[in-house]
């Protein structure tokens, strides 16, 4: 072996390694035990960590008095529809920039990147105004239009640097053995641009999710996510922490144990390429 | 010609794409550069008169468009020291072989996947609230004291809540830039004596300078437009001390209706993003060469 690694410095680094870890943590571990507590053991002084009164009350709560399930489903139609359209968009564009690249394939690429980069304040304006004159305020059809452009170069970007793998060969020879368009579309070039798709969709779905500018600007009640959601915790009236964290934990819950399985894409996805 | 026709239907494949990202940036920008130049309230929408740049020298006039841009660069430049600098740590133990790793690496990038609202509202309520925070019974413990975080410094608060989500980005690329350097080369170096603390300097840290170019770059564009954050715990107060510039652009359209005014104010925002864009666009152009 190269390097042994004692045991010593192995048990040292699982220690500081688990004691950040827990802290980076502890907010959200922190609020799904809060989620459990009464309002009562939430604020009480000092904190109770696990010995308290587990209890579901808070989920009933926040489902009977605020329809809480309605907002998850407006954060599911948004998040799933946003990413289905934007499939439908990216993925021909990708498609021909991996495969028939010209000279300017870059420049387009690089430009739709940018278009990323354009800070959303700088098109609020407008985009509210258009929305209230075409009764879009407060809509999932609006608000999916957004999210679905807001993350299209993304979309476009990933799917590109996966449709870029697939060798070029293996379409040349689908088509020297006479297998048609069709058959090249349904036989060769599917199965293997799934997994970069499925990629791709993921990571549409964890941004869409998560999206809190557009939505907290554009929706109130009728087409409000999550986010929306959340957000009328910020005036609070009386006891409300450990119904704050019974909100926060289904909101965030779903998108965390997705987001676990996304490590990779987020790098590859937000990076645009620029570290490889 | 088979070359012709593919080119054509991969033009025609590219058109949707390309007209609907044209149409979403160039319409509004275009509409937001022209509403600056206008005299446009919505209480009074019927009398728009063009007036030029007054809502320019109106706004950088304005004090609060200074107080907003000081918190707008004060808030990116401390979410980066913190992220960065947390970040390589982070990345550096991260990369170490210890029970439970993989485990750990989970736990560290969860920030990331919180939505923003409940982010800031977790952090301001059960954590930074000076009677029942967890920070504040952890401080008062220790007998250094609570700190009343949204009173006496809000615009640090939103440092913290901001750097804790955005943590996990920085190390997650930074980890995946250290994981491509080569052992032999710090094997080597140690051959040579090199101490762990040289080892970083002149070996692991230069490996790692891109991916940080990266990290700052890219983080800015986002951290110039942290709005949810401050939308949700402090509606940019107390007075303005955590009003920054996308705050400011919403208030001055949306609670005071000063179209013109607040138009302006996004184009100072797009050409401060744009500063930014313009060097990462050449980093990320140069790579597709490669």
């Amino acid at each position: 072996m190269a390097r042994a690694i004692s045991t010593r410095r192995k048990l040292t680094f699982t220690a500081i390694g688990w004691a950040v870890g827990l802290l980076i943590f502890f907010p959200v571990l922190w609020t799904i035990l809060t989620s459990f507590k009464t309002e009562l053991d939430a604020i009480s002084i000092p904190p109770k960590f696990l010995f308290f009164d587990w209890t579901l009350e808070n989920y009933v709560t926040v489902q009977e008095r605020s329809n809480y399930f309605r907002f998850m489903m407006n954060s599911i139609y948004l998040s799933l529809g946003s990413t289905f359209v934007g499939l439908l968009f990216a993925i021909p564009a990708a498609w021909a920039m991996a495969f028939s690249p010209t000279p300017r394939t870059k420049d387009v690429l690089l430009w739709m990147l940018s278009t990323k980069m354009l800070p959303a304040v700088g098109v609020l304006i407008p985009i509210y105004l258009v929305f209230r004159d075409f009764g879009l305020l407060d809509s999932r059809v609006g608000l999916i239009g957004v999210l679905f452009l807001i993350n299209l170069p993304i979309m476009v970007w990933m799917l590109y640097t996966y449709f870029k793998e697939i060798p070029g060969e293996i379409l040349e020879a689908a088509r020297m053995d006479g297998a048609s368009l069709s058959k090249e579309i349904t036989h060769v070039l599917a199965p293997m641009s799934v997994p970069g798709i499925a990629s791709t969709v993921l990571l549409s779905v964890i941004l869409a999710w998560n999206e809190a500018f557009w939505t907290l600007n554009l929706t109130t009640s009728d087409a409000a996510p999550l986010t929306t959601f959340i957000a009328s915790y910020s005036s609070p009236q009386g006891n409300f922490y450990a119904k704050l964290s019974a909100a926060s934990t289904l909101a965030i819950a779903p998108i965390l144990i997705l987001g676990w399985f996304s490590q990779k894409q987020l790098v590859r996805g937000l990076t645009f390429g620029a570290v490889k | 010609m088979a070359t012709m026709q593919t080119k054509s239907a991969a033009r025609l494949m590219m058109a949707p794409a390309v007209i609907a990202l044209l149409l979403w940036m160039v319409v509004p920008l275009s509409m937001t550069l022209y509403f600056s130049t206008l005299n446009y309230n919505l209480f009074n929408p019927a009398q728009t008169p063009f007036i030029g740049f007054t809502n320019y020298s109106f706004f950088l006039s304005d004090p609060a468009f200074f107080t907003a841009i000081r918190n707008t660069l004060t808030l990116v430049a401390g979410v980066l020291v913190i992220t960065v600098g947390g970040g390589i740590l982070l990345a550096l133990l991260l990369d170490q072989d210890f029970y439970g790793v993989n485990i750990v690496r989970l736990l560290a990038i969860a920030p990331f996947f919180v939505m923003p609202t409940v982010a800031a509202l977790v952090w301001k309520n059960m954590m930074m609230n000076p009677v029942y925070g967890v920070i504040g019974q952890f401080l008062n413990f220790i007998g250094v004291g609570a700190i009343d975080w949204f009173s006496n410094a809000p615009l640090t608060a939103i440092i913290i809540i901001v750097a804790w989500q955005w943590l996990p980005f920085s190390t997650l690329i930074l980890l995946t830039a250290l994981q491509s350097l080569s052992e032999e080369q710090k094997e080597a170096a140690e051959m040579d004596g090199a101490g762990a603390l040289s080892i970083f300097w002149y070996i692991t840290l230069p490996h790692m300078a891109r991916a940080i170019t990266v990290v700052i770059l890219i983080q800015t564009i986002f951290l110039l437009s942290i709005f949810a954050e401050i939308y949700v715990t402090t509606s940019g107060g107390p007075g303005l001390q955590t009003t920054n510039l996308p705050y400011l652009v919403y208030a001055q359209a949306l609670l005071q209706f000063d179209v013109g005014g607040a138009s302006a104010g996004g184009i100072v925002a797009v050409i401060l993003a744009n500063i930014v864009a313009f060097f990462l666009i050449r980093i990320i152009g140069k790579n597709l060469d490669a």
